[in-house]
């Protein structure tokens, strides 16, 4: 089995990818991350399933409920995980630069 | 083509690097650290406006930034201590994003000369774990994935 292309399949859809962003800085649970979508419950869990499948989350049991987190260490498997990072700083690092040469001395 | 800024993250530990050269001496590197009108503007990108709510650039120190978005809607507000505020050459400080569950940060900015018109910024930043540094590494990745779809501002305001 492609596990790698299984995961680039797995991020091709935008609900797939919501929830991974939602998922991304809360643990949550089926039924929270449910209700921030329009879509059927039963699509949402079908949803859960193929992230979970391709271990781009990860269940954990807690009391009666189910948690989803994000499994960073899959994430990273997928091409340039840290590059949306380094490209952040890079932007702003760049505007830091443009914007301190209007305070140079002028010569 | 050669990146400009670097991220050293290696595997298994709770901390990272991150370095870039500028094309500035490091007066002018150090005050876009050190005075809040200029962090205001280079911290804001077209979908968030920061603004510093509190700035003591000393030992004892702290501050607080808020990001806001187009609606003018606070994204988030993070705060922290200054422990040392040396000009020209080194701030260490913490970091914490208030409601989030990343933990509180440690990051050492070292500001380096390299010619009378360029400079180094060598910042290190110490997370609580290893498991946490990832989390916050995925943050701009899953973002980015979204960045395409109007989706991404209905959710960040359901987390509000």
């Amino acid at each position: 089995m492609n596990l790698r292309r299984d995961v680039f399949q797995a991020i091709a859809d935008p609900t797939r990818r919501a929830i991974l962003l939602l998922v991304a800085s809360h643990t949550m649970t089926a039924g929270a991350i449910a209700s921030n979508f329009d879509t059927a419950r039963p699509t949402v869990s079908k949803h859960l399933q193929i992230l979970t499948e391709c271990e781009l989350l990860e269940q954990k049991q807690s009391g009666r409920e189910i948690y989803y987190h994000i499994n960073a260490q899959k994430m990273k498997e997928v091409a340039e995980f840290i590059e949306p990072f380094r490209k952040m700083w890079d932007d702003r690092f760049n505007k830091l630069e443009a914007i301190m040469k209007g305070y140079q001395p002028k010569k | 083509m050669e990146q400009k800024t670097k991220i050293n993250a290696e595997e298994g530990k709770q901390e990272l690097v991150i370095t870039r050269e500028f094309d500035l001496p490091v007066e002018l590197l150090f005050r876009a650290h050190a005075e809040p009108d200029i962090i205001e503007q280079w911290m804001s990108n077209p979908y968030a406006t920061a603004k510093v709510l509190k700035f003591e650039g000393k030992k004892h120190g702290s501050y607080q930034l808020e990001s806001t978005d187009a609606e003018g809607k606070v994204v988030f507000r993070s705060n922290g201590v200054i422990h040392e505020f040396i000009p020209n050459q080194k701030i260490t400080r913490t970091f914490e994003l208030e409601n989030a569950p990343f933990g509180v940060q440690l990051e050492i900015y070292e500001f380096e000369q390299l010619t009378d018109r360029t400079s180094k910024l060598n910042m290190h930043v110490i997370y609580e774990s290893g498991a946490k540094r990832d989390q916050l590494l995925a943050l701009p990745f899953a973002q980015g994935l979204n960045m395409a779809h109007n989706r991404i501002q209905e959710i960040l305001n359901t987390l509000k």
